[in-house]
C-alpha cells in the first residue's frame, strides 16, 4: 500500500524538504499550515516533483478528520515540524508570548497526535516522526521555556512510542541541533549549522533503521551527552 | 511578523570585493513583501550568488536572497512551459524535467544558478546560436517593484519593464515567479571533441559548427604562445537517448583556500598542456550524461577557493563577428604575455542580440577567462576590456567587477531606455547594487 503523509506544519524548511523527499517516493500528502496560500505553493511544488496527490489544509479545521478522509487506502504517517523560539528575553517580558511558546511546542503537538494516533493504528504500518530539539535535552538559561515545552514533548513521544509498540506504529523523536532554517537566521552564536535537507535525510533513514530517538545531524548525540553530563552545580553558572 | 535580517559579508563568485550587508532570506512569498517594505537605503534581489562580480551584493544596505523561493508551480507538457519561483535552480529543473523529457531551454555554466538570476543577467550556453539566451524563453514574470506593487510582467503587459527586467541585473524590482518554455531533451548528450592547434583552426571549426551543431564551445589554452596561440579543444554536442555510463562521480570539496603560490604560471601551464594533450587529435565522439557537459566545473564545489583568499576576476567579452578574430587574438596575446595563470578560457559564439535592454549577446564571439587577483591583474583586465570595446564589443555584467562608467555607457546603447524605465518605475531608487553604484547606472552615485 502506498503511503499518506501528514505534515504539520508545512511551511517549515524541513518541512518542505522531508516533504519533497516523500513526494519523490509517490506518496499523497496533505500539507497543514497557518499560511494557506503557502501551503498552495508547495503542494503544486510536490506534485510536479512526483506526489501521487497533494493538499493543503489549515489548522483551523478539524486535522484529524481531514486526514482520515485524504488517507484512505494508503497507510497513514505524520510528520510534526511545526513549533516556535521566541527569545528568552520576549518570553520573560510578555507572559502571552510564554503561554505561545509552551502552547505551539507541546500543548498544540500533543493534542494534535493524541486525536491522531487512533487513525494510524487503525491502519498500522505508519510512522510519526517528530521534530524535537537539543533544546529539551537540559534546561539552559538561554531558552529554557523552549527547552522545557519541547522537553514535555520528548517525554509525551516516549510514551507514544510505548503505546504505537503495541499497535504497530512507529514513533521517531528527532532532535534537531542548529538548522538552517528562518527560525536560526540571523541569530548570533550558531555553529555547525545543517542543512534542512540533511535533517529531512537522517528523518526517513531513522523510519529506515527503526530508530526510535535520532540527533540530527548524529554528532549532536556526543555534544548533548556531555552537556546532560555536567553537573547541575556547575551547569547552572555556565552562560550557554 | 518583522522581518529577520542578517548582517553578512557579502560577496560574488570572485570573491573580489566582498559587502557588508543586511541579508533577508524570506521563505514565503510574503515575506518579501516585508522585506522590501523593511528595507533601508536600497535593496537588491540575489539568487545562488553566482555573478561573479559586484551584481547581486548591496554594500551598506540591504539583500534579499531568493533562495528558498524555488517552489515548481505549474507544467504544461504539452507546450513546455513551467511556472516557478525565481529561486528555483538549474540543479532542480534538471532532475525533476529530464525524467519528463524536457531540459532548460538554456543554462549557464553552473546548475547551482538561479532561475531569476539568470533572466536577471539574461544568461547564455552552450547553444546561444541555436536557442538564443534565457530571455528569450521567458513568457512572463511577476516583479516586486518600487512602490512594492507586484505587476505580472509580460512583453505586451508592460513590454519597458519587461525589457529592462530581462538582464536588468535586478535592478527594476524582484522576480518572484516567472513562465518559462522548457524544450524537449535528454539526459545525454553525444559529445565529439577535437583538439585544436591554433585560432585560425578554432575560428573554421566554430564556422562549421554554427549553423549545425546544438551545442559547441572551445577550451583555450591561454597561456599558449607563438605558433601555439589559441590551441585548445573544440567540443560539439547533440541529445542523444541514454546511454549506459559509469554512475556520476560525486561533488568534491575544496577544503581550503589555496595559497596566492599554488596557482603560478608554471602548475596552470602543466594543468592546460595535460588537458590539451589528453583530447583526441582527431574528432572522437562519445556519450556523456548532460550535467558533466554542462557544468563541468560543478564536480569541485567552491572551486572558487582554489584561488584563494584574494578572489580573482572573470573577463568575459563578446566581440562581433567582423572584428572577433583579430579581437581574439589580440587578447589571447595579452593574457599569454602577462603571463597570469588563467586555467582554460572559454571560447563560444553567440547568434544575435537578447530581448533586454541590457542583455550582453550580439553576434559575435565571446571569450571567458579568469585572472586571479594578484599584481598586475586589474591592468590585464584595463587591457582586455579596451580591446573588446575597440573592436565593438561589451563586456558582461554577470562576470564584471571592475569596469568603469564611460566603458559600459559606451558599449550598452540601449542604456538611456534602460535608465528611462528605471526613473519611471523606481523613481527613488530602491533597488540598487553595488555594481550600479560602480557603473553610475541611472545617476546613483558610489
Amino acid at each position: 500500500m502506498k503511503n499518506a503523509w501528514l505534515i504539520l506544519g508545512a511551511s517549515s524548511a524541513i518541512a518542505r524538504a522531508f516533504a519533497r523527499r516523500v513526494a519523490a517516493s509517490g506518496a499523497s500528502i496533505l500539507l497543514v499550515a497557518r499560511d494557506g496560500e503557502d501551503a498552495n505553493t508547495l503542494a503544486a511544488d510536490l506534485v510536479l516533483r512526483g506526489a501521487a496527490s497533494c493538499q493543503a489544509i489549515g489548522f483551523d479545521g478539524d486535522v484529524a478528520a481531514a486526514f482520515k478522509d485524504f488517507a484512505q487506502d494508503a497507510v497513514p504517517n505524520v510528520f510534526l515540524a511545526f513549533g516556535g523560539m521566541p527569545g528568552q528575553n520576549e518570553i520573560d517580558a510578555d507572559p502571552v508570548a510564554l503561554a505561545q511558546t509552551l502552547d505551539v511546542n507541546f500543548v498544540a503537538p500533543v493534542a494534535l497526535l493524541h486525536r491522531l494516533m487512533p487513525l494510524l493504528e487503525a491502519a498500522p504500518g505508519g510512522a510519526i516522526v517528530a521534530l524535537g530539539s537539543v533544546a529539551g535535552d537540559r534546561g539552559r538559561l538561554k531558552n529554557y521555556v523552549y527547552g522545557a515545552a519541547k522537553a514535555g514533548l520528548h517525554t509525551y513521544l516516549q510514551g507514544l512510542r510505548a503505546r504505537g509498540v503495541r499497535s504497530g506504529v512507529q514513533v521517531v523523536t528527532v532532535k534537531p541541533g542548529f538548522v538552517d532554517t528562518a527560525m536560526t537566521w540571523g541569530l548570533p552564536g550558531m555553529f555547525l549549522v545543517a542543512s534542512p535537507d540533511a535533517i529531512a535525510a537522517a528523518c526517513l533513514s531513522a523510519i529506515a533503521k527503526k530508530r526510535d530517538v535520532i540527533y540530527a545531524p548524529f554528532f549532536w548525540w556526543g555534544i548533548m551527552t556531555i552537556i546532560r553530563h555536567i553537573p547541575e552545580r556547575i551547569f547552572k553558572k555556565l552562560n550557554i | 511578523m518583522s522581518v529577520r535580517w542578517k548582517n553578512s559579508r557579502v560577496a560574488g563568485w570572485g570573491r573580489y570585493a566582498a559587502a557588508s550587508s543586511r541579508v533577508a532570506r524570506p521563505e514565503r512569498q510574503s515575506e518579501l513583501d516585508r522585506a522590501l517594505a523593511d528595507a533601508g537605503a536600497s535593496l537588491i534581489a540575489r539568487g545562488a550568488g553566482k555573478a561573479y562580480g559586484d551584481a547581486a551584493q548591496n554594500d551598506g544596505a540591504d539583500v534579499a536572497t531568493t533562495l528558498r523561493l524555488d517552489r515548481l508551480l505549474a507544467f504544461d507538457p504539452a507546450t513546455g512551459v513551467l511556472e516557478c519561483e525565481a529561486g528555483v535552480t538549474f540543479r532542480t529543473l534538471l532532475d525533476v524535467f529530464v525524467p519528463k523529457g524536457f531540459v532548460p531551454p538554456v543554462s549557464p555554466g553552473t546548475a547551482f544558478a538561479t532561475v531569476g538570476g539568470a533572466l536577471a543577467a539574461d544568461v547564455h550556453g552552450k547553444n546561444h546560436d541555436r536557442n538564443g539566451s534565457f530571455g528569450d524563453h521567458v513568457l512572463w514574470f511577476d516583479l516586486l517593484c518600487a512602490d512594492g506593487q507586484t505587476r505580472r510582467v509580460s512583453p505586451d503587459s508592460h513590454p519597458d519593464l519587461f525589457a529592462a527586467t530581462i538582464g536588468g541585473m535586478g535592478l527594476t524590482g524582484i522576480v518572484r515567479r516567472l513562465a518559462f518554455r522548457l524544450l524537449p531533451g535528454t539526459g545525454h548528450v553525444r559529445v565529439e571533441t577535437q583538439r585544436i592547434a591554433d585560432l585560425d583552426a578554432f575560428f573554421a571549426a566554430f564556422a562549421a559548427a554554427r549553423a549545425n551543431a546544438t551545442f559547441s564551445v572551445g577550451w583555450i589554452d591561454a597561456l599558449a604562445q607563438g605558433s601555439k596561440l589559441g590551441r585548445g579543444v573544440f567540443e560539439t554536442a547533440e541529445f542523444a537517448p541514454a546511454a549506459p555510463t559509469a554512475p556520476a562521480p560525486k561533488t568534491l570539496p575544496v577544503p581550503l583556500d589555496f595559497p596566492p603560490f599554488a596557482l603560478s604560471r608554471l602548475s596552470v601551464g602543466a594543468f592546460n598542456e595535460i588537458y590539451w594533450r589528453r583530447a583526441p587529435a582527431a574528432k572522437q565522439s562519445a556519450v556523456r550524461p548532460l550535467d558533466a557537459f554542462f557544468y563541468p566545473l560543478d564536480r569541485l564545489a567552491d572551486w572558487n577557493r582554489l584561488y584563494g583568499k584574494r578572489g580573482f576576476f572573470q573577463f568575459q567579452s563578446v566581440v562581433p563577428d567582423a572584428t572577433a578574430f583579430d579581437a581574439t587574438r589580440k587578447m589571447l596575446e595579452a593574457v599569454s604575455a602577462a603571463g597570469t595563470a588563467s586555467f582554460l578560457a572559454v571560447l563560444k559564439t553567440l547568434g544575435g542580440p537578447g530581448r533586454g535592454l541590457l542583455s550582453f549577446p550580439l553576434r559575435g564571439v565571446t571569450l571567458a577567462l579568469d585572472v586571479p587577483n594578484a599584481p598586475g591583474a586589474t591592468a590585464l583586465m584595463a587591457t582586455l576590456e579596451r580591446l573588446a570595446l575597440e573592436a565593438g564589443g561589451r563586456i558582461y555584467l554577470a562576470k564584471d567587477a571592475l569596469q568603469a562608467p564611460a566603458g559600459f555607457r559606451a558599449s550598452y546603447p540601449n542604456l538611456p531606455a534602460f535608465e528611462e524605465c528605471l526613473q519611471r518605475w523606481d523613481p527613488q531608487r530602491r533597488f540598487a547594487s553595488d555594481l550600479s553604484r560602480r557603473l553610475g547606472i541611472a545617476g546613483v552615485q558610489p
